[in-house]
């Protein structure tokens, strides 16, 4: 069985203004601005569903308060 | 599957929603990829790290910021441009407890209000300042700011900034570690995660001397804006890091947070009750009942040429006016002449407070020469008082619906021994005639405001004088 991932993100697709900042930064390269748009007519971020590392960038990359929350793996 | 926690998430000094608009109140109104967001997203998880939020009290500018107070769930002032720092001065001093944050963009810190954030630090305001500088005027559309790059094109150096012309990039960060009293200054920057992160302690580190009360504390960051540049963000990020922070070397210029004692706190105010005594007012707490109640509102205008005591007459009747128990005003008004030219001087005393110190309709006129009387007797209030210089009527006719006494105190203070005193032979007349103050009221202001025994005793007698002349009518 496969190695379970550390991190995870919850993204909110609403919240997002689609700069791809998060993009740019996420090390492991596991986010990417999707092809549809939000409400507010951005492409919003979404995530590759595998791969985060839990390591919190994207996070601080973002200016916005709210769309990114960033898990990781209960010690 | 795993179980995962929470490690990142939106900060707590952040409101759910921002009711700015009916529509969209999950999101800022920053442009996408604007450092804005990222500052504040640091200054609140600062906020909520060191438990503060209930005593924070966040300045917001003008700017692209202005609208901060829509987001942070703390106490907020949005202060006129370029003047954060000073309103946050001015809060930190009257809540001595409270967390004050003063957030300004860099039109707003570095042209308008130099002068606002050279003096807070000089004094050492145990304030935080963050300061973001973008480089430009980025709310009224890209006008170059005193930290606009040389080269770099804006609405007003469309060629791109020239130093012959537009000067240097100012270094405000340089600029305040030359003075002695900031505690800390930091210039961080947006340009890339590991900034963001150092950017990030920078906030709590100068957030957190405030708590310890250091004194003075200013981070200044680097700080995109996509828009105004017409970069993509990521490219705006790129420039942060490769040409804005050439030209603003990141790095601490001041760091006296550990051998830094806590500043003294401010010594507390006296208690309201103390102030008539540490003014040398001594029957200040004496209501003016017996005085015509509250019916009492003198509006007194007092003029005439410069030299004459205009100011000082006022400035008697309103001293007196205080030992009186008072609501008093003292308006001066005067060119720039220190002798000859005209003066006047307001001065109100009332039982009500004191709406405007302002006299424009007056029921006493004491008019120390001829044009101030032609001047002003049409302002007299029908049944009003109207003093003057001599005894010829003005020019522009008498009136019969004001009680009008001529007499040449002028000439009165000259026999007693200096014409300057004629102006408390006319006092004297006034309040004879009026019983506007007690005798002891009037002493009393003497008594502070006069400094020369010789002029005291002068006074005293031009004083006297004048009440003896309205008593029995006895000045020629
Ligand atoms: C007294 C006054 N003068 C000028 C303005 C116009 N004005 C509004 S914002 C601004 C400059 C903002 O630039 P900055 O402080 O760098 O903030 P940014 O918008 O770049 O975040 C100016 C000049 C004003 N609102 N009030
Ligand atoms: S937490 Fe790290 S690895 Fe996971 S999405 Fe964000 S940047 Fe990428
Ligand atoms: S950084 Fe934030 S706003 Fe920008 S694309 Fe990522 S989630 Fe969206
Ligand atoms: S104009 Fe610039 S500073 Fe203003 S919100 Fe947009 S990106 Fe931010």
């Amino acid at each position: 069985m496969e190695k379970p991932d550390r991190g995870m993100v919850r993204l909110s697709a609403e919240e997002c203004k689609g700069c791809g900042l998060c993009v740019e930064a996420c090390p492991p390269k596991v986010l990417r601005l999707a092809d549809g748009l939000n409400r507010s007519g951005y492409h919003p971020v979404c995530y590759l569903n595998r791969g985060c590392t839990g390591c919190g960038i994207c996070f601080y990359a973002c200016p916005e308060p709210g769309a990114i929350v960033v898990l990781r793996v209960a010690a | 599957m795993p179980e995962y926690t929470v490690i990142h998430e939106k900060a707590r000094s952040f409101y759910d929603l921002y009711e700015r608009k009916a529509e969209l109140q999950h999101q800022t109104h920053y442009c996408p990829g604007c450092g804005h967001g990222i500052v504040h997203k640091l200054v609140a998880e600062a906020i909520d790290e060191l438990g503060i939020q209930d005593r924070t009290i966040l300045v917001t500018p003008v700017g692209c910021s202005v609208f901060g107070y829509y987001y942070f769930d703390v106490g907020n002032v949005q202060a006129a441009h370029g003047r954060a720092s000073a309103v946050a001065c001015a809060v930190k001093r009257a809540l001595p407890e409270s967390v004050v944050l003063s957030y300004q963009g860099d039109g707003d810190l570095a042209a308008i209000g130099t002068a606002e954030i050279l003096h807070a630090a000089n004094r050492g305001e145990n304030i935080t300042v963050i300061f973001v500088n973008n480089a430009i005027y980025a709310m009224t559309g890209g006008q170059m700011a005193p930290t606009t790059l040389l080269g770099q094109s804006s609405t007003t150096t469309p060629s791109g900034r020239n130093e012959w012309n537009e000067g240097y990039p100012l270094h405000v960060c340089e600029l305040l570690a030359a003075l002695e009293a900031p505690v800390y200054l930091e210039r961080v920057a947006l340009g890339n995660n590991k900034q963001i992160m150092g950017a990030a302690r920078a906030v709590r580190r100068a957030i957190g001397n405030q708590v310890k009360s250091l004194g003075f504390s200013l981070v200044e960051i680097l700080s995109p804006c996509p828009t105004i540049w017409r970069k993509d963000p990521v490219e705006a990020q790129h420039w942060v890091r490769d040409e804005m922070a050439k030209v603003f070397p990141l790095g601490v210029f001041r760091d006296r947070g550990t051998e830094a004692g806590a500043r003294p706190a401010a010594a507390p105010p006296p208690a309201l009750d103390e102030v008539p005594r540490l003014l040398g007012i001594v029957n200040g707490s004496r209501l003016m009942t017996d005085r015509g109640g509250a019916t009492v509102d003198w509006r007194i205008k007092v003029a005439g040429f410069g030299g004459q005591g205009v100011l000082m007459l006022g400035e008697v009747l309103a001293e007196a006016g205080l030992d009186a128990g008072m609501e008093v005003s003292w308006l001066p008004s005067y060119g720039p002449e220190m002798r000859s030219g005209t003066s006047n001087c307001h001065v109100r005393l009332a039982a009500a407070p004191i709406d405007s110190p302002l006299v424009s309709r007056p029921n006493v006129l004491l008019a120390l020469n001829q044009p101030s009387l032609e001047k002003f007797l049409p302002t007299v209030e029908p049944g009003g008082w109207v003093f003057y210089n001599g005894q010829t009527p003005p020019r522009n006719g008498v009136r019969a619906d004001v009680r009008v006494i001529g007499r040449p105190f002028t000439q009165v203070g000259d026999e007693l021994g200096d014409a300057r005193a004629g102006n408390m032979v006319m006092l004297g007349a006034l309040l004879e005639a009026t019983g506007l103050l007690p005798d002891e009221a009037v002493e009393g202001a003497l008594k502070r405001v006069v400094k020369s025994e010789r002029w005291l005793e002068l006074d005293r007698r031009a004083l006297a004088r004048g009440r003896a002349a309205v008593r029995e009518g006895s000045l020629p």
